[in-house]
């Protein structure tokens, strides 16, 4: 039986949503935009009429106010993004269990076992359009297609408000003429290079040799050719299933740039107690530390060891961290951002193969300490107890610790 | 223009938790009979913005709604 998805994409969430609940915003440029105070200035979602007048997502708050001079800008409301994606998502689980969050503002769809209650394909992403304008106020494109990787396609072909159906016969008239870029796994540094073979479109991609494609991309280049030939096999997640974290991470832009290796060292240790607390509530410990070091040309470089024991201490993952900067980081520009990453996670209660010269004791003192911190913590609240290097420190932002809600890989 | 004016409500709340809008009080403090539940749906109020579920109901004769929005009630005011 050939197989019904359909991709639910809302238009312009942010904007969308901060339009809704304020009408004077309505047909009106509108950007949602991060406090330049924080260095946190870009445009993070725009409304049509700011799009129309060349706003452009991420670009800096500066840039978007000289293409659009009257652009509002407002500050972005993560809480009622959350919402509002909750609420879609309640809208999808009325037709199939089968839902698949892609960010906070997508979702794939596997209704094929619902089409003989509901209707076809197409009937479904329809209502799910109606539904959603009349119970949140919002419009939603929708793809219809017979895999997850077209459906998205679909959903990007017109907006907003719109249903586009791409069915099996016919589907290469519809998507070969498109450019690469469009399809999904397709990014900017891989478009360029395809561009460099002089493969344009995605049709281009189709007729390439699958085996020339792994050779240039790795695997992802056979991953695209068979998307590109509508070969793409992967299901849509059950909503219910929960799959396992492979990193907890947490990363700052700096208030001002870090100009010195004592600098970089609290935020990475500010930065690793919220990622023990993660790991903790997980869980989980880590046996292995990645960073991200970003410079104020913009340049980011990634950084990543294994440690000698799983760990969950925050002082642990911190030290990790910051030997790994002293040793690869050369100080040809000031810091501007910080990410430290526990990966390679495991179970907190699995097994760990501890090594010979190794000093499980000093390991096993710091467990303590720091389960007696995070007691003290649950207890009296986060800033009861903390390092005294960080009573000083200022260039980290203070402000909501908003957990980001980012397009995890595409469940296959 | 209209704008969104919280209100607080008197509920009815039975056994099975079902919960049913019994009076409306408005800013002044007047209080408001609901005459007759209408009809219940999720919607939008885009007139003043923000969502929930939204009760058709009447009062003093008229058809009029009420929302209620994570735990707290608004309606749509002139």
């Amino acid at each position: 039986m050939e197989r019904v998805i359909l991709h639910s994409d809302l238009n312009a969430c942010y904007a969308s949503i901060e339009c809704m609940l304020n009408p004077e915003l309505r047909g009106k440029p509108v950007a949602v935009g991060g406090s330049a105070e924080a260095r946190h200035g870009i445009i993070l979602a725009k409304s049509q009429e700011a799009k129309i007048c060349g706003v452009k997502t991420g670009e800096a708050l500066w840039q978007a106010k000289q293409k659009c001079p009257g652009l509002i800008i407002v500050e972005p409301h993560f809480d009622q993004y959350r919402r509002f994606s909750r609420y879609a998502h309640e809208i999808y689980l009325r037709y199939t269990d089968l839902v698949e969050p892609f960010g906070l503002d997508e979702c794939w769809l596997d209704v094929t076992g619902s089409t003989h209650i509901f209707g076809s394909g197409e009937k479904i992403a329809n209502e799910i359009r109606e539904t959603i304008k009349a119970e949140l106020g919002l419009t939603v494109s929708v793809g219809v297609s017979f895999n997850k990787v077209f459906a998205k396609l679909g959903s990007d072909m017109k907006k907003p408000d719109a249903v586009t159906c791409i069915p099996r016969g016919g589907f290469k008239e519809k998507i070969w003429p498109l450019p690469a870029s469009d399809i999904l796994g397709v990014g900017r540094s891989t478009a360029k290079k395809l561009e460099s073979y002089g493969i344009l479109t995605i049709g281009d991609i189709a007729k390439t040799d699958a085996a020339f494609l792994h050779k240039i991309l790795g695997k992802c280049g056979g991953e695209l050719w068979s998307y590109a030939n509508g070969l793409d096999s992967s299901r849509v997640k059950s909503y219910d299933l929960e799959i396992p974290a492979k990193s907890i991470g947490h990363g700052v832009t700096c208030q001002s740039d870090l100009v010195t290796a004592d600098e970089v060292w609290k935020v990475m240790l500010e930065l690793s107690q919220d990622i023990s607390k993660r790991l903790k509530e997980s869980k989980l410990s880590a046996k292995a530390v990645q960073i991200g070091i970003r410079n104020n040309q913009l340049e980011t470089k990634q950084f990543q060891a294994v440690i000698p024991f799983a760990t969950q201490s925050a002082i642990e993952i911190a030290r990790e961290g910051f030997r790994l900067f002293k040793e690869n980081y050369t100080w040809k520009h000031n810091v501007r951002a910080v990410t430290v990453r526990a990966i390679e996670l495991q179970s907190e209660n699995a097994p760990d193969q501890l090594d010979l010269f190794g000093n499980c004791e000093t390991h096993d003192k710091q467990e303590k300490i720091d389960n007696t911190v995070m007691d003290i913590r649950r207890r009296f609240g986060d800033k009861a107890i903390f390092n005294c290097c960080l009573m000083t420190e200022e260039k980290i932002p203070h402000g909501k610790n908003e957990v980001a809600v980012l397009p995890s890989p595409m469940f296959k | 223009m209209y704008r969104k004016v919280y209100v607080d409500v008197i509920l009815k709340q039975d056994k099975t938790g079902a919960t049913r809008p019994l009076r409306i009080i408005w800013e002044d403090g007047r209080v408001y009979e609901i005459e007759r539940l209408l009809y219940i749906c999720r919607a939008a109020s885009l007139k003043v913005g923000g969502c929930g579920m939204r009760y058709t109901v009447q009062i003093c004769g008229k058809e009029t709604y009420i929302f209620e929005e994570e735990g707290r009630w608004f309606v749509e005011a002139k």
